[in-house]
């Protein structure tokens, strides 16, 4: 339960410590919240749907070839049938080989925008909250400004200006989603900032730029963590929303939305094939998301009460 | 007397995920009607389980696993929980400790008070609103019609324990159980809610269970004491049966262990080791690992009960203190003193005024000459000189319009040499956090100068604050609190160093391991996280993280409130050796009157912003000249019941005043029973008294100031010149009836 001590105030010679105590270094903080995560079944289960997929997406073209460059009308709408699982949409592109490049994107867009969003969003929250009077003030103005702003105009105003790229529709998407961030990490910076521990390093002299960096942000991990994994959902939902108006990727690459974008003018003619399955691949990825992100949340605070 | 309650063989367990703790193991307990029950124990020992298993109210995973209790004729443990639930509130009544959480800030307090009479009586909302009225009048709120309607945040802590005692009794319940009630409240307000739960008990004929760590406590206001140990009763007698002659090492141990008692060294006598894990307990007598005379016997089994008369039992097989025939006697302290125990004795009662200069026995104290709280102007190590903070309060969301201000610290002055020990005393809300705070650095002063070895520290730039945090450190009060809990032991000592660059990576871990043994932690405790520590280890942590940048000048901000006595002694004992070892000097701040007596060389009691009393520690507790000073040396209590009894109806009456709009001239007046005009008009400047270093700001106080000798302090504030150097004679008897708060 605790450690002796070592001066007199000890116990009498020979005695064991007390029981319980692990020999060595203590599992750390990441161990610990692990365990918790792992004794969530539905984030076991979300982890490995996500990984599956990734294996699909980034793994899969490895192994099952198609030409998704070249248009070949020859072979337009066919259905499902040997040689092509998941048939075929209207310029030929074979359906399940698309799913997988389609993913990449979809996938990469989404990593990315969420993590340049959180560190933007953690930095300016944090230093906000943290430095409070004036400088809190105009910065969350200038978060209210933009957040006034729909976030779907605002990326398609962006958009249809230049010509989409991947890296154009990361950063679009970042830009977007950051201001819930910062509002939730200044929100956790205003209370940590009077807790003792930052008053201390304090008296001992430290900067400012030592309490954000090495006591607040540290310690509002486990919301940036868990809000992380839901901006990544938010993401590839924007990402797909984006390119369903038209105003993604552009082909011959393309992405899940874009899939169906182009699956949905071909719904009055039942070919099935071209919409479901990046329809169910969207909703697996951000179900898998949000199972992860709601598991991580536990493990976050469980982790620093004895067990 | 035929018992009221009855607690038989009661055995409890709470199951956590992965071991059961055995909280509960075989305690036997009665209480009669009319009959004050304390229980005595540290965190851990089981105490607050008990009253919980009496109400049947066990945290989750909780259960009593045997034993029976009875209340009355009803069999407590057969109940099921529908029954129970009308037994509570009902038959039985409960205080918990902390008022402010124990009530619902949504609903007023005569909703919260109606709300059990309604459920138990099936009053209606009109009636159960007039009994509420009633319930709050029998508990001494000032207008409680008026007052029926407020809500708890409107209301003091004090007044708000009289809401949860009102809440208690609203049933007329023939056993109320009170888990600390008073732990959280300042002393004063203490004495009050004590008192107030002995009254009631009288008129109303019940019984009370007083569960507490509090010997001063239980001393004054319990009939009979029994003394918890990990899950058992090791003692059971009458209260002064109990204090005058301990069977038991246990209670002769934490009896030892008050500051009130330290042996001729100055060193506290302190309980080694740490309570058992109560997940495996050990075998044989579970003290028999701390105890300073086991034996063999004591490892292997448990003792049995044995008695040493109708009504003193205890669990030991060696037991301490004098057999005796006959249990009970209004013994001193003195009286019946083990031979095999060393314990050095008590302290004599401070006595009133009427007693001139009484005798501290000389062996238990350090001698401490004038020098020790030295005139400003002389070399002093740290100086306040006119302290003046407030604090300002705003209203409106946007705009925040300055509707007023707090004053926190009014125009306070003091100084300390080098090497000593200043204790800063006084309730919550006197100033004494928030000067502590202007030391080192966390505020900044409205005006005034706080000069360390000369140089001013009160300024904000870079490099003084620098310099400032090298010279001077802060221990908190709560120790989880002010360590970041993702950082491991060594990271967090190393803060400290890494902030001022000092010296290379191996050279700081070479520091963080001295200072480490410095303090009685082992080695391996840098790779722990704070919270695997117990509350006395993470104290030391504290400290050593406050020690190892080398300061010169540690703020000690109450360091050991929220420890038990048997390691609030242990940490004591730590300050003391390292303040010899490297010359520091402690400002010690805190509102436990024992404890700053035990450790300073020099006191200041600060009321409401302003210091009204200041002088060496001896001189300023044997003749305090200050009316409150006095009333805080009465009500602290003391755990010898004779003396407790003795001081029945001393104390300070009344409530703290609002600081936004403190009393004019002196703030103390509205609690004074000297109180004058006077007092309204001007206010009291500093005068000093039986020595140049013992001063008081007071018009009439206790003891005459010693002529001849002029105020040292060069001006107190907007007191007339007048007044400085005029010998003010105060008329004999005042007669002034006691303001009591409105």
């Amino acid at each position: 339960m605790t450690i002796p001590l070592a001066t007199e105030d000890v116990l009498p010679a020979g005695e064991p410590p007390a029981p319980g105590l692990p020999a060595g270094k203590t599992p750390g903080m990441f161990s610990r919240g692990l365990e918790v995560f792992l004794e969530n079944k539905l984030a076991v289960a979300g982890m490995i749907i996500l990984v599956a997929i990734f294996a699909f997406c980034f793994l899969g073209p490895l192994g099952y070839h198609t030409d998704q460059t070249h248009v070949n009308l020859a072979n337009e709408n066919l259905s499902p049938g040997a040689g092509r699982p998941l048939g075929t949409d209207d310029n030929g592109y074979d359906i399940l080989g698309r799913l997988m490049v389609g993913g990449q994107i979809s996938l990469e867009v989404g990593l990315a925008a969420a993590v340049l969003a959180t560190c933007l969003g953690t930095l300016w929250g944090a230093v906000a909250g943290y430095l409070g009077g004036i400088t809190d003030a105009v910065m969350m103005r200038l978060v209210d400004a933009l957040l006034s702003i729909p976030t779907l105009f605002l990326a398609l105003v962006v958009v249809s200006m230049f010509p989409p790229t991947e890296t154009e529709l990361i950063l679009v998407i970042a830009l977007t989603s950051w201001l819930t961030t910062s509002r939730l990490i200044r929100g956790e910076a205003l209370s940590l900032r009077v807790r003792d521990y930052v008053q201390a390093m304090r008296v001992m002299g430290g900067s400012s730029a030592r309490a954000v960096l090495r006591h607040i942000a540290p310690n509002a991990v486990g919301t940036i963590v868990v809000n992380a994994t839901f901006q990544v959902a938010d993401a590839i939902l924007l990402v797909v929303a984006l390119s369903y108006l038209g105003l993604g990727i552009r082909p011959p690459q393309t992405d899940w939305g874009g899939m169906l974008n182009s699956g949905i003018d071909s719904v009055y003619d039942g070919y099935w094939w071209q919409i479901f399955p990046a329809g169910i691949m969207i909703i697996l990825v951000v179900i898998a998301i949000n199972f992860i992100g709601d598991a991580l949340r536990d493990a976050f605070e469980v982790r620093l009460q004895r067990r | 007397m035929t018992a009221l309650v009855e607690i038989e063989d009661l055995h409890t367990e709470i199951r956590l995920r992965r071991s059961v703790v055995h909280a509960i193991d075989g305690v036997s307990l009665s209480v009669a009607a009319g009959e004050c029950l304390g229980i005595v124990g540290e965190s851990g020992s089981g105490k607050t389980m008990t009253a919980l298993s009496v109400m049947r109210l066990l945290p989750a995973g909780g259960a009593i696993t045997g034993g029976r209790i009875s209340l009355a004729d009803t069999e407590i443990t057969a109940l099921t929980e529908d029954q129970m639930q009308r037994v509570r509130g009902n038959a039985v009544g409960m205080v918990f400790q902390d008022p402010l959480t124990s009530l619902n800030p949504t609903m007023t307090i005569g909703d919260q008070i109606a709300e059990s009479v309604r459920l138990h009586r099936g009053a209606s909302k009109a009636r159960a609103l007039a009994r509420a009225v009633e319930v709050l009048g029998l508990v001494g709120m000032p207008r409680p019609a008026e007052r029926v309607a407020s809500f708890p945040h409107q209301l003091s802590g004090g007044m708000r324990q009289r809401v949860m005692i009102a809440m208690a009794l609203a049933c007329e319940p023939k056993l109320l159980i009170a888990d600390e009630p008073t732990t959280a409240l300042d002393v004063t307000i203490q004495k009050q809610i004590l008192e107030l739960i002995d009254s009631l008990r009288q008129r109303l004929g019940m019984a009370v269970i007083l569960v507490t760590h509090d010997l001063g406590v239980i001393a004054g206001h319990a009939d009979r004491v029994a003394v918890m140990y990990a899950g058992r009763i090791v003692e059971t007698a009458p209260a002064a049966a109990l204090f005058a002659n301990p069977r038991h090492p246990y209670t002769e141990a934490l009896l030892d262990a008050l500051p009130e008692r330290a042996a001729s060294a100055g060193r506290l006598y302190n309980i080694p080791g740490q309570p058992p894990d109560l997940t495996a307990p050990p075998p044989g007598c579970k003290f028999a690992p701390r105890c300073r005379y086991a034996q063999d016997q004591c490892h292997e089994s448990e003792p049995y009960l044995a008695a040493d008369s109708d009504s003193h039992f205890f669990r030991c097989f060696f037991p301490v203190g004098a057999a005796k025939s006959t249990g009970s006697g209004a013994g001193s302290a003195l009286a019946g003193a083990s031979a095999a125990a060393s314990s050095a004795p008590l302290f004599p009662a401070v006595p009133s005024a009427t007693v001139p200069s009484a005798t501290v026995s000389g062996e238990a104290r350090r001698e401490t000459p004038d020098a020790a709280v030295a005139a400003p102007g002389q070399g002093d190590f740290l100086r306040v000189d006119h302290a003046v903070k407030n604090f300002a309060v705003t209203s409106g969301a946007v705009l925040q319009r300055r509707i007023g201000q707090v004053s926190a610290v009014a125009n306070v002055s003091f100084a300390l040499p080098h090497g000593s020990t200043f204790g800063l005393v006084g309730e919550s809300g006197c100033g004494k956090t928030t000067i502590g705070r202007l030391i080192v650095g966390l505020e900044k002063p409205t005006s005034g100068r706080i000069l360390l070895d000369g140089d001013d520290i009160a300024r904000q730039s870079r490099r003084d604050r620098q310099r400032r945090a090298r010279a001077v450190q802060l221990m908190f009060q709560d120790s989880y609190a002010s360590m970041d809990p993702r950082m491991r032991v060594s990271t967090i000592l190393r803060e400290p160093l890494a902030i001022a660059r000092d010296g290379s990576h191996a050279d700081q871990r070479r520091r963080i391991a001295a200072i480490l043994g410095e303090v009685g932690l082992p080695a391996t405790a840098v790779d722990r996280y704070p919270h695997e520590f117990s509350g006395g280890q993470r104290q030391r942590l504290g400290l050593a993280r406050a020690l190892i940048a080398g300061p010169s000048l540690i703020v000690a901000d109450e360091p050991v409130s929220a420890l038990d006595v048997s390691i609030q002694a242990q940490i004591l004992n730590l300050m003391r050796d390292l303040q010899r070892e490297h010359g520091l000097t402690y400002l010690f701040i805190s509102h436990d009157l024992s404890v700053v007596r035990y450790m300073a060389d020099a006191i200041g009691v600060m009321y409401l912003g302003k210091l009204v009393e200041t002088g060496p520690a001896d001189s300023v507790y044997s003749s305090p000249a200050h009316p409150y000073t006095k009333g805080l040396i009465d009500t602290v209590p003391v755990a010898d019941p004779a003396a407790e009894r003795a001081k029945e109806h001393q104390g300070v009456a009344g409530e703290l005043p609002s600081a936004l709009m403190p009393p004019t001239g002196c703030r103390f007046r509205t609690r004074c029973p000297r109180a004058q005009d006077l007092c309204a008009s001007t206010e009291p400047p500093l005068r000093p008294f039986t020595s140049a270093a013992h001063q008081a700001a007071c018009h009439f106080p206790l003891r005459d100031p010693e002529p001849g000798l002029v105020s040292v302090t060069e001006g107190t504030g907007p007191s007339s010149p007048a007044l400085r150097s005029a010998h003010h004679r105060p008329p004999r008897q005042p007669v002034q009836t006691p303001r009591t708060n409105a």
